[in-house]
C-alpha cells in the first residue's frame, strides 16, 4: 500500500456543484443541437420555457424555506433539471406543459425533500412522469423528424396560442415516434421485416431516423463527461450493457418479433437517460457495487417495459422505479470497514 | 405454466396491493420507518397471506358454495385470517421472540391488514383455482414485501433530510409513497387485463 506523505504546495481544484452541472450543459449542447434540427425549433421553447420556470420555482421554495437564495441558484441544478425535462418534452406541446412539468419537479420531487442532495428521485424524470400519465395527448405530439418547415414564429404561436399556419394539421405534421410506431405495428402482428419496408421513413443508417444522430451526439457529450470524472462509467456501461445483451439475445431468438439492440440503443431517450439522467449523483446509488446493480437494473426495467409494456420508452420509468431500490441498494452495498467480518 | 408467471408478474408489478390497488397502506405506513422491522413484517405478511389465501379458498370451495352459504362469505374469512394470524403469532413467538418483540403490536394488526382480506375476496370474484389462489396470495404478499422494504429504505434516509417542517414524518412519506406509485405506473399494460 502506497502512504506517502506529499508535502505542500498541493494542487487545488474547483470541483464544485457549479462546476460540474457547467460541463453537464455543455456536453448536452451538441445533442439538444441535433434534437432542434430534426424536431425543430420547439425543442429550444421548451427548455428556454422548462429552465426559467425551474429557476423561479427554485427561488421561490428557498424563499419559502428561508434559505440562502443567491448561492443555490447559482448551482445550476435547477437549470439542468430544466434542459433534462425540456429535451424530454415533445416539441409541439403547448406552453404549460414544461412550465406545469418544470414546477412539479421542483416543489414535489426537490424542494419537498430538502432540496439538492436529499431528494431520493429524478426531479426531471418526476415531472416528465407526472406529464406523461396525466397528458398522454399532448406528451406524443412530436413532429416528423426533418420534414416540416415550421418556423420559429409559426412554432411560438403554436407553443402559446396553439394555433397552427393554414391549410396545416396536427396530423399532417406530427408523427409517432419510431419506437411507438414499430410497437403499434408489431401488436397488429407484422413482422420486423414487413414494417422496415411498409415505413421506411422510420429507420435510418443504424437505429431510428433521426433519432439516432440525436442519441450519437448525446453519447459523445456523455463519454467527454466520463473523460472529464464528472461521472463515472459504471451506471451508463452497466445499463447499456445489459441493454444491449438482454435484446440482442431476444433478437437473435426471433429477429422477426423482437427489435434489434442496436434499434433499442440509438432510439428513444435511451443515450439521454444512460449519461445524462441516470447517472444524477444524488438520485444514483453511491458504491461503485451499487451503480453497477442500478444500472443493470434501468436497462432491463427499460427493455421489459418497451417490449411487453403499455409505454414506447420508458427511460423516465425505469430510472424512478431503480431511484426507489436505491436506498436498498446502499444499504446492502455498503463497503465493509476496515476489519470487520465478511458477513 | 405461462399462466402461473403472469399472475406472480401481474400481483407483484402490475396490480401492486399497495401502490395500485391501495390496499394494506395501514402496515405500509406504520411499519416502515425502520428496515429491519419491515423486512419481519414483510416475512410475516407473506406467510400469513400465502396461508390464509389458500385457506379461505379452502373454506369457501368446500364449506360455504355446497352448503350455500356465501352470504357468510366475508365473515368466514376473517374468521379464517384471524386464525391464521394467531398461529403465525405463536410461532413467531416460539421461534424467534426478538422478531416477536420488535413486530409487537403489528403481528395481531396483520388481521385487519385489508390487504389480506382483499386477496381473499378477489380470489372468489376472479374464480381462481387451489395453485392460482395459492399464487394471487404469495404473489400480493411479495408485491407487499417488495415495496414495503424499499420504503422502508427510503425512509431512514428521509428522517436525516432537510424536510421543511409541515412536511416532516407522515406527510413526506405519503408524498414519497404517492411517487412510488406513479414510478409503478410504468408497468401498466405489462399483462393484459
Amino acid at each position: 500500500m502506497n502512504l506517502s506523505l506529499h508535502s505542500s504546495p498541493h494542487m487545488r481544484t474547483s470541483n464544485r456543484v457549479n462546476r460540474i452541472m457547467l460541463l453537464v450543459i455543455g456536453a448536452l449542447i451538441p445533442g439538444i443541437l441535433a434534437a432542434i434540427h430534426f424536431f425543430g425549433w420547439g425543442v429550444l421553447i421548451n427548455i428556454t420555457l422548462a429552465v426559467f420556470t425551474a429557476v423561479a420555482t427554485e427561488a421561490l421554495m428557498l424563499r419559502l424555506r428561508k434559505r440562502p437564495i443567491t448561492p443555490f441558484l447559482l448551482d445550476g441544478s435547477a437549470v439542468v433539471t430544466g434542459i433534462l425535462l425540456g429535451v424530454a418534452i415533445p416539441s409541439l406541446a403547448p406552453w404549460w406543459i414544461p412550465v406545469l412539468g418544470a414546477a412539479f419537479a421542483l416543489i414535489m420531487a426537490k424542494h419537498l425533500y430538502g432540496g439538492l442532495g436529499y431528494n431520493p428521485f429524478n426531479p426531471a424524470m418526476v415531472g416528465y412522469a407526472m406529464l406523461l400519465i396525466a397528458f398522454p395527448r399532448e406528451m406524443t405530439l412530436w413532429l416528423t423528424p426533418a420534414v416540416h418547415d415550421l418556423t420559429f414564429v409559426d412554432n411560438l404561436r403554436y407553443t402559446f396560442l396553439e394555433q397552427l399556419p393554414p391549410n396545416w394539421t396536427l396530423d399532417g405534421l406530427t408523427a409517432a415516434t419510431p419506437l411507438d410506431a414499430v410497437k403499434t405495428q408489431l401488436a397488429q402482428n407484422l413482422t420486423l421485416t414487413e414494417i422496415h419496408q411498409g415505413s421506411t421513413e422510420l429507420f435510418g443508417a443504424i437505429s431510428a431516423h433521426g433519432w439516432e444522430w440525436i442519441n450519437l451526439l448525446f453519447m459523445l457529450g456523455g463519454l467527454i463527461l466520463i473523460y472529464l470524472r464528472v461521472i463515472s462509467w459504471h451506471i451508463p456501461l452497466a445499463m447499456l450493457a445489459t441493454l444491449f445483451l438482454v435484446s440482442g439475445l431476444f433478437h437473435l431468438n426471433d429477429p422477426d418479433t423482437f427489435t434489434s439492440p442496436l434499434f433499442h440503443l440509438f432510439s428513444g431517450a435511451t443515450m439521454l437517460g444512460a449519461f445524462f439522467i441516470a447517472t444524477d449523483p444524488v438520485t444514483a446509488a453511491a458504491t461503485n457495487r451499487g451503480r453497477i446493480i442500478f444500472g443493470i437494473g434501468i436497462g432491463l426495467l427499460l427493455y421489459i417495459i418497451r417490449t411487453w409494456g403499455g409505454y414506447p420508452d420508458a427511460v423516465a420509468f425505469a430510472v424512478l422505479l431503480m431511484n426507489m431500490a436505491v436506498p436498498t441498494i446502499d444499504y446492502y452495498t455498503r463497503p465493509r470497514v476496515f476489519g470487520e467480518s465478511r458477513d | 405454466m405461462m399462466e402461473y408467471a403472469l399472475i406472480l408478474v401481474s400481483t407483484v408489478l402490475v396490480n401492486n396491493f399497495v401502490l395500485v390497488k391501495f390496499l394494506g397502506l395501514c402496515p405500509f405506513m406504520g411499519v416502515s420507518r425502520k428496515l429491519e422491522t419491515a423486512t419481519g413484517m414483510a416475512l410475516a405478511t407473506t406467510f400469513v397471506l400465502t396461508l390464509s389465501s389458500i385457506s379461505s379458498y379452502l373454506v369457501n370451495e368446500y364449506l360455504l358454495t355446497p352448503f350455500g352459504l356465501e352470504y357468510l362469505r366475508t365473515i368466514s374469512f376473517i374468521l379464517v385470517i384471524a386464525v391464521v394470524v394467531q398461529f403465525t403469532e405463536m410461532l413467531v413467538h416460539k421461534t424467534s421472540p426478538l422478531l416477536y418483540q420488535v413486530l409487537g403490536i403489528f403481528l395481531p394488526l396483520i388481521t385487519t391488514n385489508c390487504a389480506v382480506l382483499g386477496v381473499a375476496l378477489l380470489n372468489v370474484q376472479t374464480e381462481h383455482g387451489f395453485i392460482e389462489s395459492a399464487l394471487y396470495g404469495f404473489g400480493a404478499a411479495l408485491g407487499f414485501s417488495l415495496v414495503l422494504i424499499l420504503f422502508a429504505a427510503m425512509r431512514e434516509r428521509l428522517a436525516v433530510a432537510d424536510v421543511p417542517e409541515i412536511f416532516r414524518g407522515p406527510s413526506i412519506a405519503l408524498i414519497t409513497a404517492g411517487l412510488m406509485s406513479m414510478a409503478f405506473m410504468g408497468f401498466a399494460g405489462l399483462v393484459r387485463g
